[in-house]
């Protein structure tokens, strides 16, 4: 009882609704990312430092290397890191894009791995890539 | 006068030491930035227990040593931003909202997360990385709470300096 009595005193009404109101916020933004997000993501596209590397098909098996920095592999639809230089390697760790979609990002290296839907107007940029 | 200076010495020691044990304990998430902000204790006990200027001052040079000993150049610029944020957050409230330890905590974290986020934008010249303000706000949240009950956990036991 003295218990739930020091607890309710350390702890407002007010307070509870600010940080009710932050939770809820952030299941909004999430349920609006999530929703907004198109469900039929075929390409990747790759950004170094704010300068576009290309744009690759999530359907063809293939292990992109991003500079001298990163290593980018598609295999059975999805993309993920699998190599990277940096110290805390997080960027490993972040869920692969499949056709739902989704980031990796490399903050030290300033890579962004991003899922593009179809109909993209990108077309041409993917047979330059995959022929250099 | 001299004693808040040894004090302030003692605090800096202190969140500097939390700072090193935080990279020790391994990331339980793949998603970069989540920490538990362990030295948030030092310069939250240190602006209950002073003002601003003191929690800024402790906070400075915690972080210019963390990041020289442990980071980057990189990891300074974020974690300033995020410290600025907090900071000025924290004041605010303690000022004007009549929040208790634990909302001002919170609010804390929260701006620290969203602090470095937005310099991880500017730095990246990208928008995709808004995908992480859901998960920064939660965790933003949770170790709010957790630092806040220990900080006044901390400040209930420890006297006030002489």
């Amino acid at each position: 009882m003295e218990k739930q009595d020091r607890l309710s005193r350390r702890i407002s009404k007010k307070e509870l609704l600010f940080i009710a109101g932050i939770l809820a916020l952030a299941a909004i933004l999430w349920l609006w990312f999530r929703f907004s997000s198109g469900e039929d993501c075929v390409y990747i596209r790759i950004t170094v430092d704010g300068e576009e590397l290309g744009v690759y098909s999530l359907a063809e098996d293939q292990v992109i290397a991003i500079g001298d920095t990163n290593v980018c592999e598609i295999r059975d639809g999805e993309a993920r890191m699998i190599q990277a230089d940096c110290p805390d390697q997080l960027c490993m760790y972040q869920d692969a894009i499949d056709e739902r979609g989704g980031t990796i990002i490399c903050l030290p290296n300033k890579v962004i791995i991003e899922g593009e839907e179809a109909g993209d107007p990108d077309e041409n940029e993917i047979q330059i890539d995959s022929v250099t | 006068m001299k004693h808040k200076v040894a004090y302030l010495g003692v605090f800096s020691a202190i969140a500097i030491i939390l700072g090193y044990v935080e990279t020790l304990i391994p990331v339980f998430t793949g998603i970069p930035g989540i920490k538990l902000g362990l030295a948030n204790l030092a310069v939250l006990f240190i602006l209950k227990r002073y003002s601003l200027r003191e929690a800024a001052l402790v906070s400075v040079v915690r972080i210019l040593v963390i990041g020289f000993l442990f980071g980057s150049m990189f990891s300074i610029v974020y974690s300033l931003a995020g410290a600025a944020l907090s900071l000025t957050a924290m004041t605010l409230l303690i000022r004007h909202s009549g929040f208790s330890i634990l909302g001002i905590s919170v609010a804390g974290g929260v701006a620290h997360n969203l602090g470095q986020l937005a310099v991880a934008m500017l730095v990246l010249e990208s928008t995709s990385l808004i995908y992480y303000v859901p998960v920064l706000l939660v965790s933003g949240v949770l170790t709010g709470l957790v630092i806040g009950t220990v900080t006044g956990e901390i400040l209930r036991r420890v006297p006030p300096s002489p």
